[in-house]
Formats: structure tokens, C-alpha cells, sequence
């Protein structure tokens, strides 16, 4: 395959960053923007002291955050197995870091019945908890966005990516970002995303 | 996956390479018409369902010119269509007149004005005129039409539902957006009103993704920034504020869907209706505004900025003269777009902002005229001592100009803190950004229409039609909206002004403004036809660059297949405003300067060899 073959890809490209990189920083940016809206209406409504009444941060947040951290680093050394082509400590990293994203997810989830349960702070109950709920909620579906196409890549890597051969052939594709490197930038912007929620909590209640 | 969406357009281009243009390609139906990755054909599907939209936002303009301009009109024979939204006597009732400036707001700004004229200009023009053969990523490309489709579709639906489409204004403030028992319009309309702006929203985010990349990184050889046209430069500056502004519009919107339907209180504060209170405490509807705003100011900029773009180009083209100021037309849409994000709060002097705040937005506000002032000077001097053309495009790009100048100048009013509160939410706003950035942008679509249709399907539209619809829309906006300037006082979303014995002095004044709408609405139709007519019976183009311009989307074949150009890329070796030099009447981008020598080394390298 030459370069001519791909459509979008003019010769000066190699000089650039890929465009699926670029559009990955892009949508990196939208989503702060999402996040910089929900903050700073919680920050406006932090301000008003007759109505704010503040809740404590659900126990579990802490277990999210440690397993969030956790599958970052766990998510670096799968690319770094991938771009060794082996191909073996790529496909169980890349299990691992699935499993902790997952049990984030969970982890969240059961954070959400902690709040609900055992602090008794329905939706709709305390403006500070309401935000809680949307904002860890929201990065919720971002975080599950991440989980998913990591599943993805596992069924991929299954299916296609058995031999250092295979490894060999996807790492020397020139004009490829590999799948894998799109999605540990996004899942490392994920975790920095609920770095500076949780932060963001712990300052303001 | 989104490899794939790359590498599949490259088996065609591969096979152009042999077979040329005349080659068809073994696509069905619905790969090429439907879920199409060539951004051409997405082109078009955002043309077309935005001119569907149109008409339909233009007719419900219609019905309530109307209700304003002939309270006492008998419309029963619109019963079988409107149904219980007439009274007895075949008036439009107030609930559903809100519902209609409503939809007319919402179709007009969004499925109008942004997709409708970005989606398609963006799409059509950045590809071709930076010499890639398609965007970025064709496959998100087309989700991005299709999220458009869907969030149309849901739209649509909301007119159907027992309680009628929402009403409570395009800005949907609460508490008449948060409380679903407010009005009618406030209940499940409002559900789909905003499940469909959010389906909007990812629509936007996906092409504006594309569109940056794309201008970014794929870029044909010699095409440097600076040589870029300006219809990329406002399309790429558009795509940017959009990525940032309507996450912001999502926030708010995840928002008001929780206090609508889980009880919370995010903009509901004490509330009592029929004397019992609600629930709901503390939440304050100011905030939604400011969500609001922060998407809705910079969207305005999202509908001119390609309108500027275009007439840009199409003023250039058909002056027969570089765009003056090519770098002071850069900066000042930098400019805009930077201010664009530092103004939103003067959509809510009259809330109770703090004053001084408000004084801050006044200098922003008003620091805007000046690269909007810079851009029309260069306007009017690249007309001038030009060699003109007036074709319909050229006289649309010109009514532009004189519109943003008339409806620029109302900002300057509306900017002022002080002067706002008297005119706030009176017909001289609706007059200003009517003609501003309403009708202003209709005219750069327009020019673009008329423009770039024998790229799009490889014939002219009608030049008479065209004239045609050019003076009766120009002299319609301006008997419609210069008039509204003058109506002191007058509130604008009220269904019926009876109850004010100073309106009456404007009742014959409404009538001929309605009819003039009406009027304007059947010559729009006219365009209608001349489009669809045009694209199976126009005249046909018999050469590739029949307005002598010197981008490179003209150096395409009159029919371009997927991949755009059937050989190698043109490569660039001047800026695109060559128009007059050297004693000619215009040298192409991709004429090399006399005496250039080509760079020895084939063009395409092979990366391994690269490496060496």
C-alpha cells in the first residue's frame, strides 16, 4: 500500500499530527467546555449561601478514583506492549485496564446508592447532591464511552491480534493511528475528567 | 472502525486513477444518496433538508404575520390542518401562536442557519477549495447528518403530540421550560424540544470535528494558511466556536430536563400556581440564561461568520478584484470569534445584573463593531473601481453587505445598557436581528446557492428567476423589518396587541408588513422551484470554471466523483485573490509563479524511503 492509495492523506500529513488524533484532542476539548458549563453553575450556585446547603461526598468516591488512577497506568503499559508488539502483555493490560474501568463504573454506581441510601439524599432533595448526581453522572457516560470501545479493542485484539506478526503488521502501517493509542488518550483525559470533578467536590463542600 | 471510514473512499480514488471520470462507480443507491460518506453528497443532504426546513419555518411565519397583521382573518379553511388550534372563529389561539414563533425561532436559527448553511457550505467547500479528497472522517461526516435528520425528525414529531410543540420561546427560559404544567406547549413539546437540541448539539460537535481537522490537517501541498480563502477561514473560525459554545446549551439542557422530570431545582426558585407552592426551592432561572446565552451569543456569530465567508468570495470572484485587506479580514473574524465568548450578558441587562457587570459587557459588546466595521470597509473597497458582474449570487453577496450594515447599526443601540432597557424585547430588537444576522445570513446563503450550484450538480440555476427572487427578497426585508424600528413600545411575542390602545396606531402598519411577508414567502417558493427545476433541467456547465475564479474547487471536473479530483492533487502556488494581475483577468491557485521549477523528487515519496 502507498500513500497515494488514501484519500485524505496529502503528502505533507506525515509532518502533522494524524487527523484522528487531532479530532480526539478536539473532542477533548468540547467535553471540557460541557464540564467548564456544569461547574460553573455549581459554582454560582455555591455562592448563594441562603439556598446552599452542602452534603458530604459519598465514601465510595475514593475507591472510583483509586480505580480510575489504577487503570490509567495500567492502560499506559498496554500501548506500551503494543508498540513492542507483544502482543500477549497487550492483550491481558488491555483486560485489566476493562476490568478497572468497569469496576469505576460500578463503583460510581454504587457511590450513587451510598448517596441515596445511607445519606438519604434523594433527587431533587439538596441542590448540592442534585449536582453530584449530574456531574459524576455525566462523566458516568463519558467513562462508559471509554469502557466500551476498550471492550472493543479486547474482542479485536481476540479475534485479529494473535501473533507478533499481527503486531508487527499494525505497528508498521504507516498512515494508521492505532486504535488503542485513541482510546488511552481519551480514557487518560477520563481520568484527569474525574481527577478534577472529585477535587472540585472535596473544595466546594 | 474509523480507519475503515478512510481507507474504503481510497479503493475508488484508486480506480478513478484508471478509469477516469467517466467510471461509475458499483455504489447502490443507497451507499451514494443515502448513507453516503462523500462530503459532496453530505453537502447536499444538509442543503436540502435545510430548504425543507426553511419553508417550513418561513410558512409558520406566515400564519402568525397573520394573526398579527389581520386579527379579524377567518382562517376555518385552515381547519383541517391547524384543527383546534382555532378558536370558533377561525382565530389562531394564543397558545398556539406561541408555539409558532417558537418553531419559527428554533428551526430558522438551527436547522436553518447553522446546519443548513454550515453544514453545507463547510462541507462542500473545505474539501474542495484545500484540495483533500474528502474530510477527515467521512463515516463521522455522515453521523453528523444523520444526528441532524434525527434531531429534525424529532422536532417534527413534537407538532404532532395532543399538547402542541413547545411555546415558550426559542431561548426555552424557565419557568415556563422547567414547569411542565406552565402551558401547553410547556408539556411533552418541551420533552422533544430538547431531546431534539441535544440530538442537534452532537450533530454540530461531530462536523465541527471534522471541519477543524480537516482545514488543519489535510491541506493539499503549497496550501498554506495564508493562502487559504476566506470562506475557510470563517468556516474553520465557525466549526471552533461551535465545538466550544454548544456544549454549554447541553449543560443547560441536561439540566432543565432533571428539574422537568426528577424534581430538581436547579432554575425553579419558590413558585405558587393556584395558590399552592410548589416544591421546589432556590433554583434560579437567571442561571439558565447565562447557560444559555454562553451557547446563544457565540451562535450567532456560528450563522454570520459563513455568510461572511462566502460573500467574501463570491464579492472577490465577481469584482474581478483581490479581496482587500485579505489579513485584516483574517484577524477581524479572529477577533469576533474571540469577543464572541465575552458578551453573552447582553442578552440580560434587564435581569438585575450588576451594573457594573453589565458596563463590561457594554465595552465588549461595542468593541465587536470595530472588526465588523473593518470587514464591511473591505467589503465596499474591494467593490469599488472593480470590473462587476452582476450575477444573482453577486447582487445576494452585495444585499448582504447592506443588510449587516442597517441591522449592525440597531446593535450599536441595543449594546448601550441604558438604551437596552427601554428597548429590550420590543419589535426594534426583532427588527435588528432580523435583518443583522436573519436575513443577512438567508443572503450569504443565497449568494453561496447561486454560486457554487453548477459545482454541486454541473448546472446553472435560472439567472431571470434569480433576479427575480433577489429583488423581491431585498426590497421585502426592508419594507418588512425597517418599519419594526419604529414601533416604540411595542412588545414583541405578544399574540395580539388589542389590549394596548397605543398599539392601534401600528395596526395598518402590521397589516402591510404581513403582506409583504406573505408576498416575500411566495418568492422564496419561487427560489424553491428554480433549485429543485434546476437540478434535472438547468443549463448544463460546458466548462470547469465558469465564473473565472482562481480556487481550486474549479479545478475539479464538472462532475466530481468521490475523491474529487480523478488524477493527483493540484498543488498551490499563490494566494486565491489573484483577480487583475500581471494583466490578466485572473491566475488559478495552482499556476506556478514564472519560472518555478518543480521540486525534484517525485511526488509521491514513499514513507520508508522518507525515513532515509
Amino acid at each position: 500500500m502507498t500513500p497515494s492509495d488514501h484519500i485524505a492523506l496529502p503528502q505533507q500529513l506525515r509532518k502533522t499530527v494524524h487527523p484522528h488524533r487531532f479530532m480526539m484532542w478536539l473532542s477533548m476539548a468540547s467535553i471540557v467546555m460541557l464540564f467548564a458549563g456544569f461547574t460553573s453553575a455549581y459554582i454560582v450556585k455555591h455562592a448563594d449561601t441562603n439556598v446552599w446547603e452542602s452534603v458530604e461526598l459519598p465514601s465510595l468516591f475514593w475507591v472510583s478514583t483509586t480505580l480510575i488512577l489504577a487503570s490509567s497506568i495500567s492502560i499506559f503499559f498496554a500501548v506500551r506492549a503494543f508498540h513492542r508488539n507483544n502482543v500477549k502483555a497487550y492483550r491481558n493490560l488491555l483486560a485489566l485496564t476493562f476490568v478497572l474501568g468497569f469496576g469505576f463504573l460500578l463503583s460510581q454506581w454504587m457511590a450513587w446508592q451510598e448517596m441515596l441510601v445511607i445519606s438519604q439524599l434523594g433527587i431533587g432533595d439538596k441542590v448540592a447532591a442534585d449536582f453530584l448526581y449530574v456531574i459524576s453522572g455525566a462523566h458516568f457516560l463519558h467513562a462508559a464511552g471509554g469502557v466500551v470501545a476498550m471492550g472493543f479493542l479486547f474482542f479485536l485484539a481476540l479475534r485479529h491480534y494473535r501473533t507478533p506478526e499481527d503486531a508487527l503488521m499494525l505497528n508498521l502501517h504507516p498512515e494508521k493511528v492505532p486504535g488503542i493509542e485513541l482510546v488511552a488518550t481519551y480514557w487518560h483525559f477520563v481520568d484527569a475528567l474525574w481527577l478534577y470533578l472529585f477535587i472540585f467536590f472535596i473544595a466546594n463542600t | 472502525m474509523a480507519n475503515a471510514a478512510i481507507s474504503k473512499p481510497a479503493s475508488h480514488v484508486h480506480a478513478e486513477d484508471h478509469h477516469h471520470e467517466e467510471h461509475h462507480h458499483e455504489q447502490g443507491f443507497i451507499s451514494k444518496y443515502i448513507f453516503s460518506t462523500d462530503h459532496k453528497t453530505i453537502a447536499k443532504q444538509f442543503l436540502i433538508t435545510g430548504i425543507i426546513w426553511a419553508i417550513l419555518g418561513g410558512a409558520l411565519s406566515v400564519l402568525f404575520r397573520i394573526q398579527l397583521g389581520y386579527p379579524d382573518a377567518d382562517l376555518t379553511w385552515m381547519k383541517p390542518i391547524l384543527g383546534r388550534w382555532l378558536d370558533e372563529g377561525g382565530h389562531i389561539l394564543p397558545e398556539f401562536y406561541n408555539a409558532l414563533i417558537t418553531m419559527h425561532g428554533t428551526i430558522l436559527v438551527f436547522f436553518v442557519l447553522t446546519a443548513g448553511l454550515s453544514g453545507t457550505f463547510s462541507n462542500l467547500l473545505i474539501p474542495l477549495q484545500l484540495g483533500a479528497r474528502d474530510m477527515a472522517s467521512g463515516f463521522i461526516n455522515m453521523l453528523s447528518y444523520w444526528f441532524f435528520f434525527l434531531s429534525g425528525a424529532v422536532m417534527l414529531a413534537s407538532f404532532f403530540v395532543p399538547t402542541g410543540a413547545a411555546s415558550g420561546g426559542w431561548t426555552m427560559y424557565p419557568p415556563l421550560s422547567a414547569l411542565a404544567q406552565s402551558n401547553e406547549g410547556s408539556g411533552f413539546g418541551t420533552d422533544l424540544w430538547i431531546t431534539s437540541i441535544a440530538l442537534f448539539i452532537v450533530s454540530v460537535l461531530l462536523g465541527g470535528l471534522n471541519y477543524v481537522t480537516t482545514v488543519i490537517n489535510l491541506r493539499t501541498k503549497g496550501m498554506s494558511i495564508f493562502r487559504m480563502p476566506l470562506t475557510i477561514w470563517a468556516f474553520l473560525f465557525t466549526a471552533i466556536i461551535a465545538l466550544l459554545s454548544f456544549p454549554a446549551l447541553l449543560a443547560a439542557g441536561v439540566l432543565l430536563l432533571f428539574d422537568r422530570g426528577m424534581g430538581t431545582s436547579f432554575f425553579l426558585s419558590e413558585i405558587y400556581t393556584g395558590g399552592e407552592a410548589l416544591a421546589n426551592a432556590g433554583g434560579s432561572p437567571i442561571l439558565y440564561q447565562h447557560l444559555f446565552w454562553f451557547l446563544g451569543h457565540p451562535e450567532v456569530y456560528i450563522i454570520i461568520l459563513p455568510a461572511m465567508g462566502i460573500v467574501s468570495e463570491v464579492l472577490s470572484v465577481n469584482s474581478r478584484k483581490p479581496v482587500f485587506g485579505y489579513k485584516a479580514m483574517i484577524y477581524s473574524i479572529f477577533a469576533i470569534t474571540v469577543l464572541s465568548f465575552l458578551v453573552w450578558a447582553h442578552h440580560m441587562f434587564v435581569t438585575g445584573l450588576n451594573p457594573f457587570l453589565g458596563s463590561i459587557f457594554v465595552i465588549f459588546t461595542l468593541l465587536i463593531a470595530i472588526p465588523s466595521a473593518i470587514k464591511v470597509f473591505n467589503w465596499i473597497v474591494t467593490l469599488y473601481k472593480g470590473n462587476i458582474r452582476f450575477t444573482p449570487a453577486m447582487l445576494f453577496a452585495i444585499g448582504f453587505v447592506a443588510l449587516f450594515i442597517v441591522g449592525g447599526l440597531t446593535g450599536i443601540f441595543l449594546g448601550n445598557s441604558a438604551l437596552d432597557i427601554d428597548l429590550h424585547d420590543t419589535y426594534f430588537v426583532v427588527a435588528h436581528f432580523h435583518l443583522v444576522m436573519g436575513v443577512a445570513a438567508f443572503f450569504g446563503t443565497f449568494a453561496g446557492v447561486y454560486h457554487w450550484f453548477p459545482k454541486m450538480y454541473g448546472r446553472y440555476l435560472n439567472r431571470t428567476l434569480g433576479y427575480i427572487h433577489f429583488w423581491i427578497t431585498i426590497v421585502a426585508a426592508y419594507l418588512i423589518f425597517f418599519p419594526m424600528h419604529f414601533m416604540i413600545g411595542l412588545p414583541r411575542r405578544y399574540p395580539s396587541h388589542e389590549n394596548f390602545q397605543f398599539a392601534d396606531m401600528f395596526g395598518e402598519l402590521n397589516s402591510f408588513i404581513s403582506l409583504v411577508a406573505i408576498i416575500s414567502f411566495a418568492a422564496q417558493l419561487l427560489f424553491v422551484f428554480n433549485f429543485f427545476y434546476s437540478i434535472f433541467r438547468g443549463r448544463k456547465v460546458r466548462e470547469l470554471n465558469p465564473w473565472g475564479a482562481t480556487t481550486l474547487e474549479w479545478t475539479t471536473p464538472i462532475h466530481p466523483q468521490h475523491g474529487n479530483w480523478p488524477g493527483e492533487i493540484p498543488h498551490v502556488h499563490r494566494w486565491p485573490y489573484d483577480y487583475g494581475v500581471n494583466g490578466r483577468e485572473f491566475i488559478p491557485q495552482d499556476e506556478p509563479e514564472p519560472g518555478f521549477v518543480p521540486e525534484p523528487e517525485p511526488v509521491h515519496r514513499d514513507p520508508q524511503n522518507d525515513q532515509v
